[in-house]
Order: C-alpha cells, then sequence, then structure tokens
C-alpha cells in the first residue's frame, strides 16, 4: 500500500443519499471534504465580517487581503464591469484554493485531483461565458469568432479556427488544474515510499539513506504549497479572462 | 492700511481661490480618471512574471493539447455521424492543431487577445 501512488485519491463511498432509478447517490469521501471546504470558507468569512471594527481584527484583515486580491485580478483582466461577477470569481477561487490547500495535509483527499470536479467548474465558467454573452449581446456574442481587418476569402477558416479554439477552453482549463494536483500528490507519495523501500530493504543503512529521499519531500512540500495556491489564482484569472469575453466581445 | 488691504484682498482673492481651487479638482479628477481607465481596461499587457517557468510551460502545453483533441474529437464525431471518414478526421485535426497554436500564440502574450475594442 506504501508503494501505490494512486491509493490516496480512491473515493470511498460513505453513505447513500437518493436514489435515482437503479443508480445509488453516494455521499463519498470527495464530497465530504467539498462540503468541509465550503463550511471552512463559510466559517473564515462570516467570523471575518462579524466584528467589522474601522481598525480590522486579524481575521478580518486577512479576509479583506483576500477581497482585494481577487478584486484587483478581476478588475485587470475583466474590467470594472467584470466586477459583478466578483462573487462568482471569488466563490470559484476560494473554493479551488482551500481544496487545493486541504489536499496538503498529510493522509486527506484531494478533491481537485479528479478531473470531474475541475472539469465541472471548467464547464460552469464555459456555459457562464456562453449564456451570459448571449443574453447580454444577443447575436451579436458571434462577433466574438470574427477578427476585424481579416480578408473575406480566409475568413470561414479564421472562423473555424476561432471556434475550435474556444471550444477548447475548458479543456485546458481543467486539465490544468487538475494534472498539476494529480501529479504533485503522486511525485510527494513516490518519494515518501522511497523511505519505506530504502528501510525495509536495506535496514539501518537505509534508514539513514532515506534522509536524502525526506529532504526532497520537504522540498517538494514547499514546491507544493507554491503550486497549490498558483493553481487557484490560475484558475480564478483565467475565469477573469473567458469572461472578459462575455462581457465585451470584440467587434 | 493694513485692515484695508486685507479687506480688500479678502474680498477679491476668495472667488480667485475657489476657481483655482475648483480647477485643480478638476484637473486631478480627469487625471485620476484617465488612471482609473487605464487600470481598468487592462489592455496592456498582462503581467505573468508572478507565475513559475514550469507553471507557464505546462499551461502552454495544455493549451495546444486541448486544441488538437477538441479537433480530433468533432472529426470523429463527423466521421461517425455523417459516414465520411477519413475526411473529417483529418480537416478538423488540422484545424484544431491550427487552433492549438492560436491558443498558445493568445497564451503566451504573442498575438492580442481577440477583445479589439476600446
Amino acid at each position: 500500500m506504501a508503494v501505490d501512488p494512486i491509493h490516496q485519491f480512491k473515493i470511498i463511498d460513505l453513505f447513500p443519499v437518493a436514489k435515482i432509478g437503479n443508480t445509488e447517490i453516494m455521499f463519498t469521501n470527495s464530497a465530504a471534504y467539498m462540503l468541509a471546504a465550503v463550511l471552512g470558507v463559510t466559517i473564515f468569512l462570516v467570523g471575518a465580517t462579524a466584528g467589522r471594527g474601522l481598525v480590522p481584527s486579524r481575521l478580518q484583515s486577512a479576509a479583506e487581503v483576500v477581497y482585494e486580491f481577487v478584486a484587483t485580478t478581476v478588475r485587470s483582466t475583466a474590467g470594472a464591469e467584470g466586477m459583478r461577477f466578483f462573487p462568482f470569481v471569488f466563490t470559484i477561487f476560494m473554493f479551488v484554493l482551500t481544496l487545493n490547500m486541504i489536499g496538503l495535509i498529510p493522509y486527506s483527499f484531494t478533491v481537485t485531483s479528479h478531473i470531474i470536479i475541475t472539469a465541472a467548474l471548467a464547464l460552469t465558467v464555459f456555459f457562464t461565458v456562453l449564456i451570459y454573452g448571449l443574453i447580454r449581446h444577443g447575436f451579436h456574442f458571434f462577433n466574438l469568432f470574427v477578427p476585424k481587418g481579416v480578408p473575406i476569402y480566409i475568413l470561414p477558416l479564421i472562423v473555424a479556427i476561432e471556434i475550435l479554439s474556444f471550444v477548447s477552453r475548458p479543456i485546458s482549463h481543467s486539465v490544468r488544474l487538475f494534472a498539476n494536483m494529480l501529479a504533485g500528490h503522486i511525485t510527494l507519495q513516490v518519494f515518501a515510499s522511497f523511505i519505506i523501500l530504502l528501510g525495509t530493504g536495506l535496514g539501518v543503512l537505509g534508514w539513514i539513506g532515506g534522509v536524502l529521499p525526506f529532504a526532497m519531500i520537504v522540498i517538494l512540500f514547499a514546491l507544493e504549497t507554491l503550486v497549490a495556491f498558483l493553481q487557484a489564482y490560475v484558475f480564478a484569472i483565467l475565469t477573469c479572462i473567458y469572461l472578459n469575453d462575455a462581457i465585451h466581445p470584440g467587434h | 492700511m493694513s485692515d484695508g488691504t486685507r479687506g480688500t484682498s479678502d474680498r477679491n482673492e476668495p472667488p480667485d481661490d475657489e476657481a483655482a481651487l475648483s480647477a485643480r479638482l478638476q484637473r486631478l479628477g480627469t487625471r485620476l480618471a484617465q488612471a482609473n481607465r487605464q487600470s481598468e481596461n487592462g489592455s496592456g499587457p498582462r503581467s505573468t512574471a508572478g507565475t513559475s517557468a514550469i507553471a507557464r510551460g505546462f499551461r502552454l502545453s495544455t493549451e495546444l493539447v486541448a486544441g488538437v483533441l477538441v479537433g480530433a474529437v468533432i472529426g470523429w464525431l463527423l466521421d461517425r455521424w455523417l459516414g465520411i471518414s477519413p475526411w473529417g478526421l483529418i480537416v478538423f485535426l488540422l484545424l484544431g492543431f491550427a487552433a492549438g497554436v492560436l491558443n498558445v500564440m493568445r497564451a503566451a502574450g504573442i498575438v492580442r487577445e481577440r477583445n479589439l475594442n476600446d
């Protein structure tokens, strides 16, 4: 078990929730961690804004830093109008960041290392862009696929390429987060199993040699913490960039 | 005498001061608006200096793969539905590759983002 790096991503059914047809809907460990993340974020933000002092408390200033961070990201990528999507982007950012960070705790489960979760988030963003763009701009929204100043004889080709580029967004959007988390956690597990293998294989000499992979784990863990934050940020900033297209499609 | 001059200056200067002040306020207002507009539109290059090189490399590679993948899936589905195998796959793989390259160039900031307004 110690040498099986995939074991940590196993979905475990905890208890059944509902039954649709012949399919049992189970409450899994993944759902439990998501619920924990939502509760954690809610408690943090409600607790931080409960006091609302002019001189902020420690918790309040932490919440303010997060708010400012996300607000600056939204304003700089989607403009002032993008701020109407601030709650959406903030929710996604906090959710992904919290899940990534919880995943770093040893023996815990990393929800974002499952592509179904990241794909669901990315598709939510994709359809939000599509539906909001169509409601807001109507048919005008499709000008997104028609760049200006292109000669008419290569326009069909360009439009086809633009549409494919647009459709491929949720894939790169979701795969990036999922693959980063998956690869990072597998790497950590593999290096950790080296220690066990060395120790059981070579005895005392092995345990001494195990210091090397252990040092590697410490370094990798720092890197993974950075990646966990960075990927949440990248996910949020890409959401903003895509929303920007819904708000201002080229004309 | 000093009282008299102050009296006249009091009478004369406040409008001047106010005019100067309002003019300065207006100038400040326009400059602030300009600065805000610049920062809000964010039409300048998006700074990617914060991201590490590995993240950047990973982002670019997924962009390319995603384009090719979407092209392949669409081509394959068209082949199945219309029975035109292998033309759908050939055409859409090429288009998908082009879309992937476009994605990469957009992500790398070589090509301008698509919003051409402002």
